[in-house]
């Protein structure tokens, strides 16, 4: 059995001491010993940026790749090796803003693969600027006057374009979010999880404000149910409906067709090609009276 | 024999296929053929040409003059006209006073009579510069029959209904003057542009992943893996350039090897993952087909504009590979070798090829993929508690695992990182090791880099010094250049960065010859090596370097001038 010991790092954290970023790595780790996975067997893949460092503070394999990039890397990775848990971690900015076209086109690829957004409203690192989630009219260290445009609805575009798995969890309640990652990661496809993270440093409100407009998707909503679900992922100011919004059943994940002809095992274990079919292609190229 | 045989007309008309059929034709025959296309960046209309150069010995250069020009519509004709040698034959529908020099062919009508409905046009035409030629009808009728056999007998017998009408026409126009039979020839030759050999080399080299999106000249690298699934090679058509090189590293980080392919404007937006792989040691391997820029520049047509790209792209200091092939064989060899240099010293390499080697087929009497496919590079895992995965070393060069390989993890980190892979701003230790194991790796890698090649520069009075595409251009000019007396040598790289190590002979004159208007290759050769290139012969056109264009300009701007 895996233990939360085993995901242990002895990297220094760079956090901001009380950040929500570490309810978020707790959560994850339980997820992942909850789901008795060890730490070779899944990889971390993230871009830049606070969240982005998350890999870092647990032991597993990790791609800490370019801002932006994680979702191509992850899909690279899981095609390569679909043994792997893979499991992008990254922030609003880097996989809304930065990377917000990888992430679409994601959603109609389905790989089998889940990307956790550390969804704070804010660029941290860069020291308080407006992200894709700032609210309209929020001031920030850069949108003096406020921000102008209105915030990505990255949930409902999920939904939209057939996202298998579509939840928002809250950094402030480990034993939801954990729930809500275990459910991801066991899922078949592409889960999505937004994670409502108050930013302490540059965010307009305190976590407890938050705290208080979560609130638990009702009981009897049925998570195949697109219209229902795409009610709960579009932004009502200031309320937070907290779960799995949505869940289709498996449907044929990236790469299935090549991999029904490769098995399912890492790419780099297979034999070298049968020189005879290269001889075969080689050989029409000449032509023959 | 040194035929140049140009086919022109309108995109979508039809001159790919004729030119394919009468190229064959000559290869059925025993007869190599080197043919080049030039075309706009348009789906129909405008003016584009197959040319076709038929001679005894492989050429596998290109021709700017034509010997024998089929126009399809007048506007070819008129466009067209100048390359034609005075004394060479055009073949067009347009009626003219000409007749020593012209065949009249109405393929039109020809068409309709003989084949029931215009689109028999092409198969007119095919069958009009066959006799003009000298191409015996049975072997376009053996090709004709091959190449729409999948499509029903009734095709086929239209197809020739419609070629011999057009083969018969023309001979009775040639009257006296018919051309001679051409007598059949015992050779066969393998027929192929470079790229055509990538995904083969690529699949030898134990490639199984590709991810590109799609642009010309490039585009049939990933289509070729799309199509030929016996060849493993997964391949995914991408949103974007960022994405098809952050996710060939990702599945490289994997264990896999892996690919892309683009042109200049893709591998710019690549630039940022070619840092990425150069940080975190991740082999990939880069195919990038040049074509004249700024911009989106003249996406048909070809050049050698990146080479200073492919070398210095990429922000912050990491070591790379850059190879450039000239023909089919090389693209073998070079891109099975970029894999193993790639995955051997954990860098990027990358192919340069244009669109020359992308469109151009070479005739060869032989294509050898290697035998010995260079073994994978993936460490053995070890029983030690941690994997640590930039490990010091003597070389520069650590133990490379994939994800979770042997049971151990792995870290890779675009920060500056430890050993470990972690995130490290120490400047002291951290930082100047990471620098130097990154430059170690040059060192070492300059020292496996293949020296150019030397042709004919022992008594050499003027050097001519090219890479890539442009080899056999050169190879022919330096051949016209000694008939008429002049002491002309020249140099080849196949090999461009790290640059290896070489010099010229003494008191020879140095140029460069470059499809590119800065001389490129003469700045590095400057830069880096410390030769005095006099200049260069620079082409900027979009047009591939030729020999004759070589010979006027090494006769006009060269010799005339005191070095």
């Amino acid at each position: 059995m895996t233990t939360i010991e085993d995901y242990a790092s002895p990297v220094e954290n760079q956090w901001c001491p009380g950040c929500p970023n570490f309810g978020i790595l707790t959560a994850l780790k339980r997820a992942l010993v909850g789901l008795d996975l060890a730490p070779h067997e899944v990889c971390l893949v993230s871009g830049i940026g606070q969240a982005a460092k998350l890999p870092h503070y647990l032991k597993a394999n990790v791609f800490n790749g370019l801002h932006g990039r994680a979702i191509p890397a992850a899909i690279g990775i899981h095609v390569a090796n679909p043994a792997l848990k893979t499991i992008v971690t990254s922030g609003d900015g880097d996989l809304y803003g930065e990377g917000g076209n990888h992430l679409l086109h994601a959603f109609r690829r389905n790989p089998d693969i889940t990307v956790i957004v550390h969804d704070n409203r804010i660029y941290a690192l860069t020291k308080g600027q407006g992200s894709p989630t700032t609210p309209r009219g929020e001031k920030t260290r850069l949108q003096f006057d406020g921000v102008e445009i209105d915030p990505a609805q990255m949930l409902a575009t999920a939904i939209v374009h057939g996202c298998t798995f579509v939840a928002r969890g809250f950094a402030g309640d480990i034993d939801g979010l954990s729930e809500i990652l275990t459910r991801a990661i066991a899922h078949r496809g592409l889960s999505l999880v937004d994670v409502i993270q108050p930013c302490i440093t540059w965010g307009r409100h305190p976590v407890d404000w938050y705290r208080e407009r979560v609130v638990s998707i009702p009981e009897d909503h049925d998570p195949i149910d697109r219209d229902q679900a795409l009610a709960l992922a579009v932004d009502v100011e200031d309320v937070f409906p907290v779960g799995v919004l949505y869940e289709l059943p498996a449907r044929p994940t990236f790469a299935a067709s090549f991999r029904e002809r490769v098995g399912d095992g890492p790419l780099y274990e297979l034999p070298r090609i049968d020189h005879a079919i290269l001889e075969e292609h080689l050989a029409r190229f000449t032509v023959r009276p | 024999m040194d035929r140049s045989i140009f086919v022109t007309g309108a995109a979508g008309e039809g001159i790919q296929t004729i030119g394919d059929v009468v190229a064959r034709s000559f290869l059925a025959h025993g007869y190599p053929v080197f043919a080049s296309q030039e075309f706009e960046s348009r789906i129909r209309g405008g003016n584009s040409s197959v040319r076709i150069r038929v001679s005894e010995t492989p050429r596998n250069a290109p021709r700017e003059d034509a010997d024998v020009l089929l126009a399809l519509n007048p506007a070819a004709s008129a466009h067209y006209a100048n390359a034609l040698h005075p004394d060479g034959l055009m073949i067009s529908a347009d009626t003219t006073e000409d007749e020593g020099n012209h065949l009249e062919i109405p393929f039109v009508s020809l068409a309709t009579t003989h084949g029931g409905q215009e689109i028999y046009a092409n198969a007119v035409a095919a069958g009009a510069l066959c006799a003009a030629v000298g191409l015996p009808f049975t072997v376009l009728e053996g090709v004709l029959s091959s190449t729409f056999a999948k499509r029903g007998e009734e095709i086929v017998r239209t197809n020739l209904a419609a070629a011999r009408a057009g083969f018969h026409l023309a001979t009775d126009q040639l009257g006296g003057e018919r051309v001679e039979d051409l007598p059949k020839r015992d050779k066969t030759y393998a027929f192929t542009s470079a790229h055509g050999m990538i995904p083969l080399a690529a699949a030898a080299a134990g490639c199984r992943f590709i991810s590109a999106y799609p642009m010309s000249p490039s585009t049939g690298i990933i289509t070729s893996f799309a199509r030929d699934t016996d060849l493993g090679v997964f391949a995914e058509q991408v949103e974007d350039e960022i994405s098809a090189i952050n996710m060939a590293i990702g599945a490289s980080a994997a264990g896999v090897r892996a690919m892309t392919a683009t042109s200049g404007g893709g591998f710019a937006l690549m630039v940022e993952g070619l840092s990425l792989a150069g940080m975190i040691e991740t082999p990939i391997v880069i195919v990038l087909a040049q074509r004249p820029g700024p911009a989106t520049g003249l996406p048909t047509r070809t050049a050698q504009e990146d080479l200073l790209f492919a070398i210095r792209a990429g922000h912050g200091e990491f070591p790379r590979v850059v190879l450039a092939p000239s023909d089919p064989q090389e693209a073998i060899d070079l891109t099975v070798r970029a894999f193993d240099l790639a995955d051997r010293y954990q860098v990027p390499a990358i192919v340069l090829t244009d669109q020359h080697l992308a469109d151009s087929h070479f005739s060869v009497e032989s294509l050898d993929l290697p035998s010995e496919i260079p073994a994978d590079h993936l460490a053995e895992p070890t029983h030690a508690k941690t994997y640590v995965r930039y490990a010091p070393s003597d070389d520069g060069i650590s133990p490379r695992l994939a994800f979770g390989q042997g049971g151990h993890t792995v870290c890779l980190d675009s920060d500056e990182h430890t050993p470990e892979g972690h995130i490290s701003e120490d400047l002291r230790t951290v930082r100047p090791a990471a620098t130097a194991k990154r430059f170690q790796k040059t060192r070492h890698l300059r020292e496996e880099i293949r020296p150019p090649q030397d042709d004919r520069t022992d008594d050499a009075e003027l050097i001519l010094i090219g890479w890539g595409s442009t080899r056999n251009a050169i190879a022919e000019a330096v051949d016209r250049l000694r008939s008429a007396g002049r002491k002309v040598g020249s140099i080849h790289f196949a090999e461009l960065w790290p640059l290896p190590e070489a010099a010229p002979r003494e008191n020879a004159r140095t140029w460069t010859v470059e499809g590119n208007a800065t001389g490129q290759l003469a700045q590095l050769l400057r830069g880096e090596l410390g030769w005095s290139i006099e200049g260069t012969i620079g082409r900027s056109d979009g047009l591939p370097i030729d020999a004759r264009f070589l010979v006027r300009h090494v006769t006009q701007q060269v010799m005339e001038r005191t070095p």
